[in-house]
């Protein structure tokens, strides 16, 4: 925009400046008002607003095409059951339904921007706060209403009525919190199904491991050894949620030190077990490095050292992964000593009572 | 009312059926009322449109899954593609998920839209609210619409989790089972709260029915029951505008709601779905068979929750684990858990839902705004947002540490104590920087108002002196840069009055004088005409008839900031233009 469209020119403002200031009167600067308009094309060329027109329509028509295109290949590509076949299904129609979507959407945003007016409004304000005469009325009503019910100068119903509203809700809650929660035995937390003598066995398919089939450095992903039966059952995934455990045969001479106390031996011939469920919010700790003896558990990297009780080396953990005391029987199989000594998993108010 | 008034009696059928309307529903007041209804336009507005449709898309969408979903924990031996999953024991909420999408026609593509639609939903969230943050558009009148949309916000992050949740793999299940993590770790009660989600010991066989509630009733009845609110609002403040000349906080300037918004708004809604539908047609997401049904014991490597819940995840990661202790008596206090997945959120959301007031505590400012801010007029509160953004992205990069370790090769431990020591010194980075940027536009805009466009134009003079020409500001873009308020930090009365007694509540007004300093101390004062007349005039202003239309103008003498030096234009306080105006 050049100077001369401008309604005051700098040097007639500028001057005014000068003579207010003298006065002292201008503060700040006065409001220039909406700019001026700029006409678009289409409203100074009709050929620009028919070809405009021609756009809008064009782009409605796409979206017509992209519907009937939807529905052919709806009905020419039934997914065939394989991945490839759903691609191909899903493709195909996502983009039939896009381009019936986006014609009629670029096609009413393209109207409204350059066929409809383009002049600006200017609506009037008002405060949001309601006037003085109104907020009387408002507080005469309420005093009129307070003073019908008689609630201030009867006590003993207004403590009636609140305490009923604020009772009743129990008759709600206290079915739902009782049940809500199974049998609040939170005690479970503490047991896993290992026991004296229960075997371990490979995840998932449950078949029991000889010590001498495991060589040194490798891991095994560990079950309790249940019959198939209960690994069907739905209370198997919370068992198993807490029973799992990570398996590592390592060289005798690596190992430093074991969660046993003195006089105990929980590993076998450099076999040791741990809780796979790792003690930060319990992910399963699943990656084993086996140069460093390392866990990871892939969540949130913790590190513990399998060579070293399974102490935290790294991450968001406190506690080592606990240990899982284990032994062989006669037949040459690895079983479970006992069941965790301390709670496995996150940790949690009342862990040690 | 019986009849309408016998000269008006329509005659067409549109205006029978109007007729009909009106003398049941009074529509005709409200037409009047809201038809031509001036709302402003610009592209940062969109955003909340956009928010408001994905939620469209994934109410639609969400209607056609429902009618597939088995939202059952009882365990089923699967048969059918793909042959990966064949034979295998699954949840019925598993193999619903897997028929839904093999064998529903466009069951996948509704699944992979309703699942974009959700990421667009918060991201298009999170991005209005950094656009309503950083204009200042939550002042007053609308600090309790910022609140309801706070709580969008968080029910937006509900129902993305809950739905996450539902298919019941083995990804949303390690989900789950952190957040068991997480709910346990709170003290006295975190045993009986994992209960209460899981009906028992995790998983149990309540948690996906109750999901499965939570995210198709609960959540979306709040969201919507809140959107009317939020929109009511809207409706009721008025749109806020940005700054312009003849927009003032009296008025508001735009175009009317029928039919220029009707078809743009209309048409984005389709544009918003039309973009959900190609990105669900042509970008697999959340390919379930991929991770299996859900089993306790495997988890995949490089896993990641989607990008909202990035922040929570990354907080996890970062925390020492040390902060663990047990108390006396034996009970354990899981801090390294409680801190990052607890008290880290808790402050960043309490941060946003405060901040409002505090702004107008500190500004002692009783006016309605309807005029938005620019940024960098309000330095503190533009350096305050970023510092926020800056701890949030670097939590969600933590989240993502993993991944930074195998693409860039590099040591996990590393990067985790390099995400450790940027949480805190990001953040306070962050904000020192934007407010000397913010501080540092303001006085470019001062200078520019004072001497005008560079115009690259190099006159010399005839007694040998060299000037750059500039080429002054029209008066919009004078306006733009003078019409704001430049608060000052708050005066407090003496703390005592003049009898020597000591005031109550002087030690309050110190503390809230204090934070207003911290945030109105720096600050750059708008060019007011005096100034301007004042640079124009001190022997310094030197004008030329150019030779073109327009009257040029060369400025000079130094802004509040010290000149740039790239000027080349060194006016001493003697020479004179060949031309200078009457003072």
């Amino acid at each position: 925009m050049s100077d001369y469209q401008n309604p005051r020119s700098p040097e007639s403002s500028h001057r005014e400046v000068g003579h207010r200031e003298q006065h002292g009167t201008l503060e700040t600067f006065p409001d220039p008002g909406l700019p001026e308009h700029k006409s678009r094309m289409a409203d100074r060329d009709p050929q620009a607003a028919k070809r405009g027109e021609r756009q809008v329509a064009l782009l409605f028509g796409i979206s017509v095409i992209g519907t009937i295109a939807s529905m052919v290949v709806y009905f020419a590509l039934p997914p065939d059951g394989t991945t490839s076949g759903v691609r191909l299904s899903t493709l195909s129609l996502g983009l039939g339904i896009a381009f019936a979507l986006l014609g009629i959407g670029f096609g009413a945003v393209h109207w409204a921007k350059v066929l409809m007016s383009d002049h600006e409004k200017v609506d009037e304000r008002h405060p949001v706060a309601s006037d003085a005469e109104t907020r009387a009325v408002a507080v005469q009503e309420l005093e009129a209403g307070v003073k019908d019910s008689g609630i201030a100068r009867r006590g003993v119903l207004k403590g009636a009525v609140i305490s009923a509203l604020a009772l009743f809700p129990l008759t709600i809650a206290v079915p739902l919190v009782s049940s809500v929660g199974g049998d609040w035995n939170v005690s479970k937390f503490k047991h896993t199904l290992w026991r004296s003598g229960t075997r371990l066995a490979i995840d998932p398919s449950g078949r029991p491991i000889r010590a001498a089939d495991v060589t040194i450095g490798s891991v095994v992903h560990v079950i309790p050894d249940v019959s198939e039966e209960e690994r069907q059952s739905h209370e198997w995934i919370t068992e198993k949620s807490k029973a799992v455990v990570l398996l590592v045969r390592l060289d005798p001479r690596d190992i430093v030190s074991t969660q046993a106390p003195q006089g105990e031996d929980w590993a076998y011939d450099g076999i040791v077990a741990y809780s796979k469920i790792c003690t930060h919010v319990g992910c399963p700790v699943a990656l084993y490095e086996q140069q460093t003896h390392h866990l990871l558990c892939p969540c949130h990297q913790s590190t513990f050292d399998v060579a070293d009780s399974c102490k935290v080396v790294f991450g968001p953990a406190k506690r080592p992964l606990p240990q899982l005391p284990i032994t062989v029987d006669d037949e040459g199989y690895l079983v479970a000593q006992s069941d965790f000594h301390e709670p496995v998993g996150p940790s949690f108010w009342e862990r040690l009572k | 009312m019986t009849t309408s008034t016998g000269n008006t009696a329509p005659t067409t059928r549109t205006g029978k059926a109007a007729d009909y309307l009106d003398q049941r529903t009074s529509v005709g007041s409200a037409v009047k009322e809201f038809a031509r209804k001036v709302f402003p336009d610009h592209w940062s507005f969109l955003l909340g449109e956009i928010a408001l449709y994905s939620f469209v898309v994934l109410i639609l969408t969400g209607i056609f899954l429902t009618m597939f979903f088995v939202p059952s924990m009882s365990l089923v031996t699967y048969h059918g593609p793909p042959a990966s999953m064949d034979g295998q024991l699954m949840s019925d909420a598993f193999a619903s998920t897997l028929t839904m999408s093999f064998e529903v026609r466009g069951g996948l593509l509704m699944r992979q839209i309703h699942h974009w639609a959700a990421l667009i939903f918060l991201a298009a969230i999170v991005t209005h609210m950094m656009r309503v943050f950083f204009t200042g558009a939550f002042r007053k009148p609308r600090e309790l619409n910022w609140l309801v949309g706070m709580l969008l916000m968080i029910l937006g992050l509900a129902a993305g989790f809950s739905g996450y949740s539902l298919p019941d793999d083995v990804l949303s299940g390690n989900g789950l089972r952190i957040t068991d993590g997480v709910v346990k770790s709170i003290p006295l009660i975190g045993s009986y709260l994992s209960y209460f989600l899981f009906g028992g010991e995790f998983p149990g066989e309540h948690i996906i029915p109750r999901l499965f509630t939570v995210h198709i009733l609960l959540v979306p009845g709040l969201i919507l029951a809140l959107i009317a609110l939020h929109l009511f609002f809207v409706v009721l403040h008025k749109h806020t505008q940005y700054p312009g000349g003849g927009r003032t906080d009296k008025n508001v300037v735009g175009f009317p709601l029928f039919p220029v918004y009707v078809a743009k708004a209309g048409g984005f809604f389709f544009v918003v779905f039309g973009i959900l539908a190609l990105m669900g047609g042509t970008m697999a997401i959340n390919n379930v068979w991929n991770y299996g049904p859900y089993d306790p014991s495997p988890v995949s490597a490089g896993a990641q929750p989607d990008w909202y819940m990035l922040f929570l995840e990354g907080s996890l990661r970062l925390m020492p684990g040390g902060a663990e202790f047990v108390t006396w008596g034996d009970f354990t206090v899981p801090l390294n858990v409680l801190i990052p997945a607890v008290v880290v959120p808790g402050l960043l959301f309490t941060f946003l839902f405060a901040y409002p007031f505090v702004e107008a505590a500190v500004t002692k400012d009783k006016r309605e705004h309807h005029v938005l801010d620019r940024p960098r007029n309000v330095p503190v509160r533009t350096g305050l947002g970023v510092a926020f953004l800056t701890a949030f992205i670097i939590l969600a990069l933590a989240g993502s540490n993993d991944l930074i370790a195998t693409h860039f090769h590099m040591s996990i431990n590393a990067i985790t104590w390099a995400f450790r020591v940027l949480f805190f010194v990001g953040p306070w980075f962050a904000f020192w920087v934007t407010k000397r940027i913010c501080l540092g536009l303001q006085r470019k805009d001062r200078e520019l108002v004072l001497h005008g466009h560079e115009t690259g134009r190099i006159v010399r003079f005839a007694h040998g002196e060299y000037i750059e020409v500039h080429r002054p500001l029209d008066e919009q873009e004078r306006w733009l840069r003078v019409n704001y308020p430049a608060h000052a930090p708050l005066e407090i009365e003496p703390a005592t009055d003049a009898r020597g007694v000591r005031r109550k509540g002087y030690k309050k007004d110190k503390q809230l004088q204090r934070l207003s300093r911290f945030f109105y101390e720096d600050r750059v004062e708008p060019v007011t005409p005096t100034e301007l007349a004042a640079a124009h005039s001190h022997g310094e202003h030197d004008a030329l008839e150019g030779a073109g239309h327009a009257r040029i103008e060369a400025g000079a003498g130094a802004g509040v900031g010290g000149r740039a030096s790239s000027s080349s234009r060194r006016t001493g306080p003697t020479s004179a233009g060949p031309e200078v105006p009457a003072q």
